[in-house]
This record gives structure tokens, sequence and C-alpha cells, in this order.
């Protein structure tokens, strides 16, 4: 029988983690603005309010009083539906992730997770996948070429990089044993799986930067080659529909990052009080957000050719490595005693050290043979 | 029959509506673009079936390989080729009665297969919660000897195949 107050549960759940996204939307604009500027020894937006803290509600005042334009011989139908198909990913990505144990609300054992299914990490994959439609048909049904070449360039890294996000993930479901991601959490009881998987969380946080488009990725959208790529054509709310899904897979992404490797909603006195959970997350993720707006402001933009070669010939074989290493280590530790679980660490350790050794030998290569 | 039991099928004749539905707007449309986002959706109907089947695994599955990677493909085979790809050609051809006959004759044979089966028109027994980890015993299955490792291996080793079979072939010996 199907339960009201259940369904009644769900629905609120699922608002609340529509409304975590979009406020974390609205301020991870203001928080990378801000951060940006500061590293650029410039002050950034202060003036809406204290700090600049009502700059996002400006900002999308702005963008909703904009005229739309739709150019004459676009496919219509498409153009419409690609700013859509690019924000419910970004959006139903967030459902599988538990973001701490029960809690007791209302008299009611609440999951604080909207869905805890059995194959977590693969409906992850599975969703990602569908997240490069909008940018594809966004690029196409603009009937620009600058536009239909981001959505290529973006199609390519995405399909290319997804290899070995996916492998990536295999990683951490050998360690834990399982798919689904409470349990992945659960298992990282002990010690979080970047301790045990150094090499691999560094991989994924890499392919995640490359999978949300996010600097030194940003190809799909490089301003000076393409005129801003597959959103030129795209101006107020359908603009900004493309701008919310970028931040909120940043978000998204880095939650996931933070389940899989960096212990999730686990933390000190959780057992205690499990409303903490939510509060880990947070202040994990924060910091990854941090991490990747650093990156934004450190690093230039990597060359396209030089982007596709990272994907296939570096990060591919050397995830593969470790998941060979992996599978290994675990078999190791079940036959002859579990210190050799330590096995995984050291010997990926020294396959990344092998990998950067051999990406470097073979800069100094080309180098040379220029000069 | 439970409310839940009424809820499923109600979730089961949509998802087959869309399925087919969508399957008759591939070959209609004359939109090669739209032709392909509707095969999309009916690949996406497949999927809602499975997942009103408990067959979470494959539901993923099929989404990840079927959307995920065949689909993408053909809208970048779409992509790249000329701007307009309206079909102006007439849809039909001359054996349209005979593919129709041969259609209705298979779908009639099924149908008649399927009825005779004892289990045709009986509730599915609910798969007892937290009883079995499906997944697992998938995975296991895959990999025992006195199961599928056999067709397992075939196919790994037919892919692998043909990775180095595309690498011979776009392989630019310099």
């Amino acid at each position: 029988m199907i339960d009201l107050a259940l369904v009644l549960e769900w629905v609120i759940k699922s608002l609340v983690v529509i409304f975590m996204l979009l406020g974390g939307f609205a301020y991870l604009t203001w928080f990378e603005r801000r951060i940006l500027a500061r590293m650029q020894t410039r002050v950034g937006p202060n003036r809406a309010g204290w700090q600049g803290l009502l700059q996002p509600v400006a900002d999308a005042v702005k963008l909703v009083f904009k005229e739309e334009l739709i150019p004459a011989r676009a496919d219509k139908v498409i153009f419409v539906l690609a700013p859509i198909l690019t924000v419910v990913p970004a959006t139903v990505l967030a459902v599988v992730i538990p973001f701490g144990t029960q809690v007791i609300l209302f008299g009611r054992q609440v999951n604080l997770a909207v869905a805890d299914i059995n194959v977590g990490i693969l409906f992850l994959m599975a969703v990602a996948s569908v997240a490069v439609y909008g940018i594809v048909l966004a690029g196409w049904s603009s009937n620009n070429k600058f536009a239909l070449m981001g959505g290529m360039r973006s199609t390519a890294q995405m399909i290319s990089y997804e290899l070995a996000l996916g492998l990536s993930f295999v990683l951490v479901a050998l360690m834990a044993d399982s798919l689904q991601l409470s349990e992945i959490v659960e298992a990282q009881r002990t010690m979080w799986f970047v301790v045990l998987q150094p090499v691999g969380a560094i991989v994924f946080l890499i392919v995640t930067l490359a999978e949300v488009n996010r600097a030194p990725f940003d190809m799909p959208e490089a301003e000076q080659e393409l005129a801003a790529g597959f959103h030129s054509e795209y101006s107020g709310m359908k603009f900004a529909l493309f701008f919310m899904a970028e931040y909120q897979k940043m978000i998204v992404i880095s939650i996931i990052a933070v389940t899989l490797f960096f212990g999730g909603y686990l933390g000190p006195f959780i057992g205690r009080f499990p409303w903490l959970g939510p509060v880990y997350v947070l202040g994990k993720v924060v910091a990854l957000l941090f991490g990747m707006v650093w990156i934004r402001a450190t690093l230039p933009r990597i060359r396209y050719d030089r982007l596709m070669d990272l994907g296939w010939k570096v990060l591919l074989p050397l995830v593969l490595g470790l998941v060979l290493i992996t599978a290994t280590g675990i078999l190791l530790a079940d036959e002859f005693g579990n210190s050799l679980v330590w096995s995984i660490p050291v010997v990926s350790i020294l396959a990344g050290f092998l990998t950067v050794g051999l990406v470097d030998r073979s800069l100094r290569r080309k180098f040379n043979a220029l000069r | 029959m439970t409310a839940e039991q009424i809820i499923q099928q109600i979730l089961f004749f949509i998802s087959a509506a869309l399925t087919l539905g969508s399957a008759v707007m591939v070959v209609a449309t004359r939109k090669l673009i739209q032709a392909a986002l509707w095969l999309i959706v009916s690949l996406f109907g497949v999927a809602v079936l499975y997942a009103l089947l408990d067959a979470s695994f494959l539901v993923v599955v099929q989404v990840v390989v079927y959307i995920g990677a065949i689909a993408i493909l053909f809208i970048f085979a779409v992509m790249l080729t000329q701007r307009d790809q309206r079909d102006k050609g007439p849809q039909l051809n001359k054996s349209w009665v005979l593919a129709a006959l041969v259609g209705l004759a298979t779908f009639g044979g099924l149908t008649f297969l399927v009825s005779s089966w004892t289990g045709f028109g009986a509730a599915a027994a609910p798969i007892p919660a937290g009883t079995v980890d499906m997944v697992a015993d998938l995975g296991t299955a895959l990999v025992s000897v006195d199961q599928y490792v056999l067709p397992f291996e075939v196919a790994s080793v037919l892919l692998l195949a043909a990775l180095i079979g595309a690498i011979y072939v776009a392989y630019n010996r310099k």
C-alpha cells in the first residue's frame, strides 16, 4: 500500500534538494567572483547588500527582464528544449546522494537521501551521460558555426572523459564492495578512500573538471576562439539556465567527490548528532569548490588536442592500471591479511609518478625537437 | 488489485505507449535529427519498462549504453553531415503490404505463444525486499563457470577485436 506520508516525505525532500541547489548556484556565483577578485587583487561585487550578498538577486532580476532572442533559422523546438535538457540532469544527479544517516523529524524516521538506490554509482554515470545532450543540441540548433563547434568540442570532451570517470567509479565500487552510495560512505567509517586511493581521487577531480567544462578544460566555451561556444545565441533566462546548469553541476560533482573519496557525511560525533551530516557535507563541498575556483584563477586553458591526449593517452591508461592495482590489492588483503591493503596506495602512487614522468619525458622531447 | 498494482499498470501503459508511439515517430518524421531524438524517447521508455520490472541494473545500463553512447553517436553523425536533412521522397515503398502482414503475423504468433504459457495474466510476485542483492547476483552469474562466463568472455573478446580493428583502420602510419 502506498503510504501518503511517504509520498509527502519524498516531495518535501525533492523540493529541499532543488532549492538547495538553486540557492547554492546563486551564492556560488557570488563566492566565485569574490574569491577570483581576491586572487587577482581586485575587490569584486560588494555594492548590492552587505559584502555584495544581494548581487545574485540583482543578476537574476536582470536576466529575467532581458529580451529573449531566437535566431531566425534556428530549430525552434530543439533550441528551447536544449537549456532544459541541460538543467534537469544537473539537478537529478543529486537525488541519490546521502547527506546523513537517519534523523527523527515529526516522529518519523527520515533518511537524509531522496532515493538511496542500490545502483547509485551507475545512476550517476547514466545521468552524467544524458547531460551531454543539452550542450550538443544547443550548439546544433543555434544555426551558428561557432555554437556548433562549441557543441562538438564539448561532446567529444565529455564522451572522452566519461571513460576515465566511469573507471574511477569502479575504483570506489571495488573498495566499498557496493554500488549503493550510503554503503560507500559507511565503508569509509574507518578511513576515507582518499587515503587508500590518492591517485584515484586526483584523477577523479581532474576528470570532473573536464566533465563540467570548468577551467582549465573550458574549451567548449573558449571566448577568444568560439565567441562563447554553444551558448552564443542564447540570451535572457535561457542563457541563465545554461549558467545555472554549469554551477549546479559544479556543486553536485563536488558532493559526489565528497561522498566517494572524502567520507561523505562522516565526521566527529556523527553517531551522536545525525544532524551534523549535512553540515560536514557542506563544509567539505565548500572546500572543494574553493579548490575549483583556485584552479580557475591559476591555470591557463589547455589546448584542445592536448586535452584529448590527456584524456585518452594519460588518464585512461592510468586509471585502468589503478583498477588492476586495486583489484590485486583487495585480493592480496583477502588472502594474506588485512595489512596488505596498504599495497594499493603505495603501488598506485608509484603508478602516478610513473605517469607524470612519462608525460614529462614526452613533453621534453617535443620541446627539444622544436629547438 | 491493490492501489500499487493499479499505479504500476497505469505506468506500464503510459511507458508502453510512449515507447511505441515514439518508435513510430522515428520512421515517420522527415527530419533526421528529430528521428534521432524520438529514438532517444523510445529507448527511455524501454528503460522505464525495466524499472517497472525492478531490474535497476538494466535501467541504468540501458540509459548509459543506448542513450548515453549509441544515440549520442547518431546525433554526432547527423551534426557532421549537411545542414538540411529533410527527406523529400515517399516514405513507403511497394512492399509495405507484405511487410505489414509479416509484422502482424509475428505479433499474433508471439501473442498466441505467450498466452498459452501458464503464467500469462498472473500478477508478478513481489521480490522480497532486502533478501537478495540482485546486482551482486548478476555479477557472480557473469563470472561463475557454470553460468554465463563463456558468453561474457566471448562478448568481451569481440569488443576488444572491434577496438583493435577501429584503431587499425584509423591509424595514420607516418
